[in-house]
């Protein structure tokens, strides 16, 4: 509770008496969000960084102390229910043997000297964990050898704690150091590398219990999203939406009905050069519901894209025959990928195919950006996962170099993958262009869902041939699915054998560290979703349908073989050859059996399933299994999940309360994509745009939670997703494990476990 | 002109009687703690107390809350410490934080009907309050603390 116990987080922004005066002309228009951040500090009300006082001392490019002591540690990781600037800034203020209590953050724009700036793949902590921790080694050396020079002793004679340097019986606190001046010392990059990072048993901050900086705004509504940008002389615009995503063609406009909106100011339709809202129409307003009423009144005619008729069955029947070419899809370097000797020498073989609807993000902040032009630059005010990738294309949309574009930060009233794809960023852009003033584009939730980019719905068949003993001699694994990183990101694509080009974010997760013997992994791209819709990266991205795949393949594998599904798992997780490290795997798996009881007697109908996961990447395994304990209704297939047992291995653990949020929330995604979500392509638009029919997890649906981690000095590993894309499978096989149905397609309905249910004999 | 009261203040706009509440507060007066999330009253991100009780703004029409007491986020309590803010902050359970104006507000209005909360009522009352980020385990947990601190303040 130490940096809530900070003056500034306790004193309301306005005290009553100053709100009453705030409102007294009736109407008067003030707002707690500063106007046009050019930074953002989550804790403060508005979000408006406190001005630095007097000539700060910046080490390096990632933060600066000022002569009051106050440390500001710029975070280029977007804040979306994460509280990252917080793990990030402990993990630098540990090592700089900071007073956590004078410990801020800033979430910066997009100065290129930040260089990339995406927030997503779980990768943050992973990533800035030693670049944070040398940068905090840095400056505590700067400050002992200047503190030593004021002290008048050795710096070998002196230490740092608590933010000050002690030595001779003297201490001098880092805001003094700076006050006095003097402070030259730089580091080079390649000084930087060589810094120790100190040895866990000396960390102060890392891994101990801390308020996440960003909380207590946002439990009194003074926290600033991008949806609460404003300036002066903006209007609003709400778009009317073309019929498919790619390809329409504006015929013709006729707003004659609008004009008798009050407030309704025009419809302009968008020349986009760079060509990622085409055929969109802006319907401008100078209030929010005069744009929506307004737009629902503008009458547009289009020539609509190819995908006008493009249904879900369409896309999965694509995918499908995809997979039935032996020659489609990219195959990934997995080692020994000769399968075919094993599967004509196998004494048995197993073959299933598994699918997943279409899933939405459904961020509840709708996607919204405010854009005008401010001195010749561009500036965009909007909550965003990855600011690198959209700027290049905001620049080709308004024909002006990037260094012209400044995007500014905001909170992000959810992210999950959708603010990864900035593609909302450019209509507002393009409008404020057109119009020479500021404009705020804000979607409907309708017009939110129809414009996602949605997680592409998938199709994956698996085959395993065993040898006599039941001993797995070889694997496959082919996954179709629309390819997020192909549309929006081609450059970020790794090589596969052949040096073809495949989506890490449409296939990791079946590269898993099981030995299989010869193991093929075959990605491929479903052409017909790219073109029909934008797929998108959604939280736990391609894991979230391989590892439903896989660990239901791996379920009906060990029953196949008369084998336990714990047993028969852990049999293969032997940490041999290029799949060492796996042996953390084995053991979160063990961990997840035994607290939730794997032997113990089940009351009829009730089931328990185990799934098991590395999280995201091979390069980064986040270790997780869940084991689900599960009712099921045999007069109505209804599924009641009664609890999930969750073991995480994610490294050290940087902010313990903030991971155990991660996985919560990440669990309970998976439960809910698992039961309650999914939609459909009908006619190239997705059949559910808002909650009267699409039907996230409620309150009501959870589940009694078990969630341990591993004690680890391992390095941190990411945390945002691993635990989605664990829940599905082990939902399915803790369902055949109570009433011998197996379900291979999500989201598992009633209706699907009922016609599954195997006729009792 | 329509005239409410919001958070104790008299106010009075001249705005169409049919615009949804939550804009008028949000562009028109400028509180922007009230979020807009689904605009169909069916997410909660909205709510606010009308007459003290749990109202989803983005589906109310200024108009039907003429001379009628209005309360947001920013005004439940002066010092932003009402006891279910204060359990919010102690359990942590925002994360993305957007739904959770209309979480707490929905939450206050629950203790006030239910000071001793069940699960089954919390279930109840809770249901129409989507939170993407899936914090439910806390609110839960926070409501229960609120209440209990509610309780024991009264004793």
């Amino acid at each position: 509770m130490m940096a809530f116990a900070r003056d500034r987080h306790r004193v309301h922004p306005l005290s009553r008496r100053d709100f009453l005066i705030a409102t007294a002309g009736a109407g008067a228009a003030f707002g707690f969000c500063a106007n046009a951040l050019a930074a953002m500090d989550p804790a403060l009300p508005g979000g408006a960084p406190a001005p630095g006082t007097g000539a700060q001392f910046e080490p390096t490019l990632w933060f600066a102390i000022g002569p009051d002591g106050f440390i500001t540690v710029n975070i280029i990781r977007a804040e979306m229910g994460q509280h990252v600037g917080t793990a990030l800034a402990r993990i630098l203020a540990d090592e700089l043997e900071a007073d956590w209590s004078k410990v801020r953050i800033v979430h910066v724009d997009t100065d290129p000297k930040w260089g990339l700036m995406v927030t997503g793949g779980s990768w943050s902590v992973w990533q800035t964990f030693p670049l944070f921790s040398r940068a905090g080694a840095a400056g505590r050396i700067a400050l002992i050898e200047a503190g030593a020079k004021l002290i008048g002793t050795a710096p070998a004679q002196c230490s740092a704690k608590n933010g000050a340097v002690q030595g001779g019986g003297r201490s001098v606190s880092y805001g003094d150091i700076v006050h006095r001046g003097g402070l030259t010392r730089q580091f080079t990059s390649q000084e930087l590398d060589k810094l120790p990072i100190k040895p866990a048993a000396e960390r102060h901050l890392i891994g101990k219990f801390t308020t996440a900086l960003d909380i207590q705004p946002k439990t009194t509504g003074t926290a600033c999203y991008g949806i609460d940008a404003k300036v002066a002389n903006m209007v609003y615009a709400r778009p009317k939406l073309p019929p498919t995503r790619n390809a329409s063609k504006v015929i013709s406009v006729d707003d004659s009905a609008a004009r008798n909106v009050k407030g309704y100011l025009r419809t302009i339709t968008l020349d986009d050069p760079s060509d990622t809202v085409p055929g969109w129409v802006m319907v401008i307003a100078e209030s929010y519901p005069a744009a929506i009423r307004a737009t629902e009144l503008v009458d547009v005619k289009w020539t609509p894209g190819p995908a006008a008729t493009v249904s879900e069955k369409d896309l999965q029947d694509h995918a499908a025959a995809l997979i039935a070419k032996p020659d489609a899809g990219v195959i990934l370097t997995t080692g020994n990928t000769d399968t075919a000797p094993a599967f004509k020498a196998a004494r048995s073989t197993v073959e299933q195919t598994y699918t997943t609807s279409t899933v939405l993000h459904f961020q509840l902040e709708p996607v919204n950006a405010l854009a005008f032009e401010k001195d010749g630059v561009f500036e965009i005010h909007t909550g965003n996962q990855w600011q690198s990738l959209i700027l290049p294309t905001l620049a080709k949309a308004l024909g002006v170099p990037v260094t012209s574009i400044i995007m500014r930060t905001y909170l992000l009233g959810g992210g999950f993958g959708r603010r990864l794809n900035g593609d909302y960023a450019v209509p507002a852009a393009l409008a404020a262009k057109a119009l020479g003033r500021p404009v705020k584009l804000v979607l409907t939730r309708a017009d939110d869902a129809r414009f996602d980019s949605v997680r592409s719905p998938s199709v994956q068949t698996l085959r395993m041939a065993f040898a006599e003993n039941g001993q797995v001699t070889a694997m496959e694994h082919d996954a179709a699915a629309g390819w997020p990183t192909q549309v929006m990101a081609p450059f970020f694509m790794p090589k596969g054998q052949g040096g073809a080009p495949y989506d890490p974010f449409a296939i990791s997760g079946a590269d898993h560290w099981y030995e299989v013997g010869a193991q093929k992994v075959r990605a491929i791209s479903n052409d017909l979703a790219n073109s029909s819709f934008r797929p998108g990266w959604l939280r736990s991205v391609g894991p979230g349908w391989t590892n439903w795949a896989l660990e239901s393949f791996m379920d009906e594998a060990a029953h196949h073989v008369r084998s336990d599904p714990v047993e028969f798992r852990l049999g293969l997780l032997t940490g041999a050859g290029r799949n060492a490290g796996a042996l953390r795997q084995a053991e979160v798996v063990r961990r997840a059996a035994e607290r939730a009881g794997w032997h113990s007697a089940l009351p009829p109908d009730t089931g328990l399933g185990i799934a098991t996961s590395f999280g995201q990447e091979r390069d980064m395994p986040t270790w997780v299994a869940c084991v689900a304990r599960v009712r099921v209704d045999r007069a109505t297939g209804a599924v009641s999940v009664d609890k999930l047992t969750i073991v995480a291995d994610a490294g050290t653990v940087v902010d313990p309360d903030s991971a155990h949020a991660q996985i919560e929330g990440s669990t309970l995604w998976g439960l809910s994509m698992a039961l309650h979500e999914g939609t459909e392509f009908v006619n190239g638009q997705v059949k559910d745009t808002n909650l009267n029919t699409y039907t996230p997890l409620r309150i009501a649906d959870v589940p009694e939670l078990d969630i341990a981690f591993i004690d680890s000095t391992e390095p941190p590993v990411g945390l945002g997703e691993p635990g989605t894309t664990i829940v599905a499978p082990a939902l399915a096989n803790a369902i055949f494990a109570a009433v011998g149905a197996r379900l291979r397609h999500l989201p598992i309905t009633p209706e699907a476990v009922l016609a599954a249910i195997p006729a009792k004999t | 002109m329509t005239r409410f009261t919001l958070n104790g203040r008299a106010v009075s706009l001249d705005v169409e009687g049919d615009t949804p509440l939550l804009w008028v507060i949000r562009d028109d007066i400028g509180l922007t703690g009230t979020k807009f999330g689904c605009g169909i009253g069916m997410c909660g991100a909205c709510t606010v107390h009308v007459g003290g009780r749990a109202t989803r703004s983005c589906i109310t029409p200024v108009r039907a809350v003429a001379d009628a007491e209005v309360t947001t986020i920013e005004g439940l309590d002066p010092a932003g410490a009402h006891p279910v803010q204060q359990a919010w902050l102690a359990l942590q359970v925002p994360q993305c934080g957007y739904c959770q104006s209309g979480q707490i507000m929905q939450a206050a209005a629950l203790l006030k009907d239910f000071p001793a909360p069940s699960d089954q009522d919390i279930d109840a009352v809770m249901a129409g309050n989507l939170c993407r980020c899936m914090t439910y385990v806390r609110i839960r947990a926070a409501i229960k603390r609120a209440a209990q601190v509610m309780g024991s303040g009264k004793a």
